[in-house]
This record gives structure tokens, C-alpha cells and sequence, in this order.
């Protein structure tokens, strides 16, 4: 794995640098949350009745706005060409540009959702089982974006085309994510879905960025 | 002759031409028996009254979509690992007929589910999996046509469809593995617990609907394959 860490701090300094991105998907997050009550009304017992799942459909679709910067920029600037062609393992570099771009999104999102969950008047346990989903269940968000934004790289309607190819394989995460703060909430166990989405990331992180390598090869051939 | 020798889309579409028409046949006197057995030799279900003839179509349909998602990602495969085009374009071909029974059981389930569940559509595992599926079909064929360069989309969708394979279990497991609204299967292989009539009727639609999906897959990749050979001779001295 000699090109993780080069791979992961060279896209943190690049985040870092370019601050902006990633606070937007953050400020998305919290915004698109905000309206939820203003939307459905801002009874607190409703509130609490759906905050968990809102707030998990909140850091999907921050996760996926975020997916097209992960690859794109580099593919249209010819990086991920020469990163291909150095002498670095191709799944080094692919594995830590995906656990930076958790790093930048779906980290910031776990931390700031317990603020979020705060709004909706979820209790102290059902928050703390809410983050520990988000932790669990952001990094397999970015694993199946990497994959499926790689596969759209310089595919027409690119945008569209990743939520159709994304958000469909998002579905098992959201379930089992909501499902555990959900299952809190009306005082069942969380620990089934906890492990749930903990093996889900353990298949996706051993299983899908072999596939990413795929996908990139496929469209720099 | 080597097994090869069909893999030529040249030999492959004369092939196509010639079979097509015979599972046409088939699927249209399969599915006749399995009309006639259906609606005048199975008898009324006791709990359900008639509205249960519905499974006669909705599970063949259901069971089709699995399967022919399951041919495509072996095509898919099999277009990744040997570098075919002919196995590409059978995905390409199989990818609209398996969204059309994922969406047709879908939609005669929603018609069952109505005046037997009360509800035309609820968010039970099996359904939502079953709308995944339809998700991942049509991801599937927006992604083989997103490129310029066809062979770069056959590749794209081919990587594609084997990670959508994972769902598959879960379609079908999902009545086991979460105790929600749509109920076990009464086939397994072990034995059935159905009417005999009722059973030969569902098996009758499952290989009409079988006959039909080998039948339209073989006619679509004929066009297909004439789009993607325009340049060669031998369309051109079609």
C-alpha cells in the first residue's frame, strides 16, 4: 500500500487548499436538513419520529454531491493518467484518494450531526447511535461512489448518470443506518444493523476499490 | 466446428435469425397451456378467491427478472474476462427485456397487493430490493449508451452489472431474512405447497416467459449487432 498515504495526504492538502468545497457540502448538509421541519411542520414529536432518517438522507445526498470532484478533476486534467502509469500499486492511491474524500466529507458530516440531530429533539442515546452509523456507514457512502464515479468518467450526462448508478446501491446503507437509530429510538437493539453496516464496509472496503481500479482502467483505455 | 464459432457476430446473427422465430413459437404455445391451465383447469384459492391467478404472470415475471439479471451479469463477465463483443452485446440485448418483467412484476404485484394486502405498494424488503433491481437494470442501459465509444460503454456497464449482482441474493433471501409484508415462496425445491394445477400453470407461464426472453433477447441483438458492425462487409452486402 505504498501510494495510500501519499495518495490520501496529496487529496487532504488539495481539500484543504481549496476549503470551500467541502464546506459546501457541509453547509448542504445542514441546509437541506434545516428544511425538513419546514416542510413537514415542526411538531416536536414528529420531529424526533423522523430526525434520524432525515438526517441520514441529508449525508447521502451530501456524500453523493460530493462524489463527482473524487476522480473527475483529476481524469479531465490528465493526473489520473500519469497516476496510473507510475510505478505505485494502482489500488494504493485509488484506496487513499477514497479515504480522503471520506476524510472531507463523510468525517465532517459525522461530527456534525449529533448538532443536526440536536434540532429534531433526538435523545442523548439515539444521537450517539446515530453518529456511530454515520461513521460506520459514511466511509462504505464514499467506497460506492468511488466506483460508480469512476465508471462515469467521460460518460454524457455525467451527473444524472452517477445518481442513477449511486444512489440505488446507496439504499442498503441508508436502511441499515436509519435502521439502528431508528431501532434506538423505540428502545430495540441497535447492535444488528450496527454489524450489518459494519460488514457491509468490511466486504466494500476489501471488494470495491478493486472494482474502482477497474472502472479507471476501463476509462483510460 | 469449435464453440467459438458462434462468437462471430457475422455467424452469430444468421444463428439469431434462424432460433428466434422457433422460441417465438414456443413461448406463444407455452403460454397458451399456461393460460388454459391458469383460468379454466386451477380451481379458486380458498383464501384469496381469484385475484390469486395474478401469480400466474407476477411470479414468472419476478422470477425471470433475477434470472435474466443473473445471464446478463454472466455475460457481462464473460465480455470483461475474453474481451468478446458478441457477450457484450447479449448484456446490451437481455439489459431491456429483464427491466420490462422487473417492472411487470412489480406492477401486477402492486394489482394483487391491492385487494388482498389493502395497500397497492408497501416498503417491505422484497419490494424495495425488486425496485433496486429495476434501478440497476436501467443504470445499467444508461451507462452502455453514456459513451461515445460503444466499446468503452460495454465495458463501463459490463463492471457495473457484476456489482449489482450483490443484490440478487438479497431479493431473494429477503422474505427470509426480514419477516416484513410480501410472504415466503410456496415452490422450493423440496416440494411445493400449491394446488398441482396451479403449479403446472405457474411452471408453464415461468417457460413461456423464459421462451419470450430468449426469443426477444436473440431478436434485439441482431440490431444490435447490424448498429454495431455498419461498417463491415457483410452488413453491407446484406
Amino acid at each position: 500500500m505504498s501510494g495510500f498515504a501519499w495518495a490520501f495526504a496529496r487529496d487532504l492538502r488539495l481539500a484543504w487548499r481549496h476549503p470551500g468545497e467541502t464546506l459546501m457540502v457541509v453547509a448542504f448538509f445542514v441546509l437541506v436538513a434545516s428544511l425538513f421541519p419546514l416542510g413537514v411542520g415542526a411538531e416536536p414529536q414528529l420531529l424526533r419520529r423522523i430526525g434520524s432518517g432525515v438526517i441520514w438522507v441529508c449525508a447521502l445526498l451530501a456524500a453523493f454531491l460530493s462524489l463527482s470532484s473524487l476522480f473527475a478533476s483529476d481524469y479531465l486534467d490528465g493526473t489520473l493518467e500519469q497516476m496510473v502509469l507510475s510505478p505505485r500499486p494502482m489500488i494504493g492511491w485509488t484506496s487513499g484518494k477514497i479515504a480522503a474524500h471520506w476524510a472531507a466529507t463523510g468525517l465532517p458530516l459525522t461530527l456534525l450531526s449529533p448538532l443536526l440531530a440536536l434540532q429534531y429533539g433526538l435523545d442523548a442515546d439515539t444521537v450517539a447511535i446515530l453518529a456511530l452509523g454515520l461513521a460506520l456507514g459514511t466511509p462504505l457512502l464514499s467506497l460506492l461512489g468511488a466506483a460508480c464515479s469512476a465508471l462515469t468518467l467521460g460518460a454524457r450526462g455525467g451527473g444524472v448518470l452517477l445518481a442513477l448508478l449511486a444512489l440505488p446501491l446507496f439504499v442498503p446503507v441508508l436502511i441499515f443506518g436509519a435502521g439502528a437509530a431508528e431501532a434506538q429510538a423505540s428502545g430495540l437493539s441497535a447492535a444488528p444493523h450496527l454489524s450489518l453496516l459494519g460488514a457491509g464496509l468490511i466486504v466494500g472496503a476489501m471488494a470495491l476499490p478493486p472494482a474502482a481500479c477497474a472502472a479507471i482502467r476501463i476509462a483510460l483505455d | 466446428m469449435a464453440w467459438s464459432y458462434f462468437s462471430s457476430p457475422a455467424t452469430f446473427y444468421r444463428l439469431a435469425r434462424s432460433l428466434a422465430p422457433w422460441f417465438f413459437a414456443l413461448a406463444a404455445l407455452l403460454a397458451a397451456a399456461g393460460l388454459y391451465t391458469g383460468f379454466v383447469v386451477a380451481p379458486t384459492d380458498a383464501q384469496q378467491g381469484e385475484v390469486y391467478r395474478v401469480i400466474f404472470i407476477h411470479v414468472p415475471a419476478a422470477w425471470m427478472s433475477m434470472f435474466l439479471y443473473f445471464v446478463m451479469a454472466c455475460y457481462a463477465g464473460m465480455s470483461l474476462t475474453f474481451n468478446t463483443r458478441l457477450a457484450a452485446m447479449m448484456a446490451r440485448a437481455i439489459a431491456p427485456t429483464g427491466a420490462m418483467f422487473t417492472f411487470l412484476a412489480l406492477w401486477t404485484g402492486a394489482f394483487w397487493g391491492r385487494p388482498t394486502w389493502g395497500t397497492y405498494w408497501a416498503w417491505d424488503a422484497r419490494m424495495v430490493s425488486e425496485l433496486v433491481l429495476l434501478f440497476l437494470y436501467i443504470g445499467f442501459i444508461a451507462l452502455a449508451n453514456a459513451f461515445e465509444d460503444s466499446r468503452r460503454g460495454d465495458r463501463a456497464a459490463s463492471l457495473l452489472a457484476l456489482v449489482g449482482l450483490v443484490n440478487l441474493p438479497i431479493i431473494y433471501f429477503s422474505v427470509q431474512w426480514w419477516n416484513t409484508l410480501h410472504q415466503g415462496s410456496s415452490v422450493k425445491f423440496t416440494g411445493s405447497t400449491m394446488h398441482v394445477a396451479m403449479l403446472q400453470a405457474m411452471l408453464l407461464m415461468t417457460f413461456a416467459c423464459w421462451m419470450y426472453a430468449i426469443g426477444a433477447t436473440l431478436t434485439r441483438v441482431r440490431s444490435v449487432i447490424l448498429e454495431r458492425e455498419r461498417r463491415t462487409r457483410w452488413v453491407r452486402a446484406l
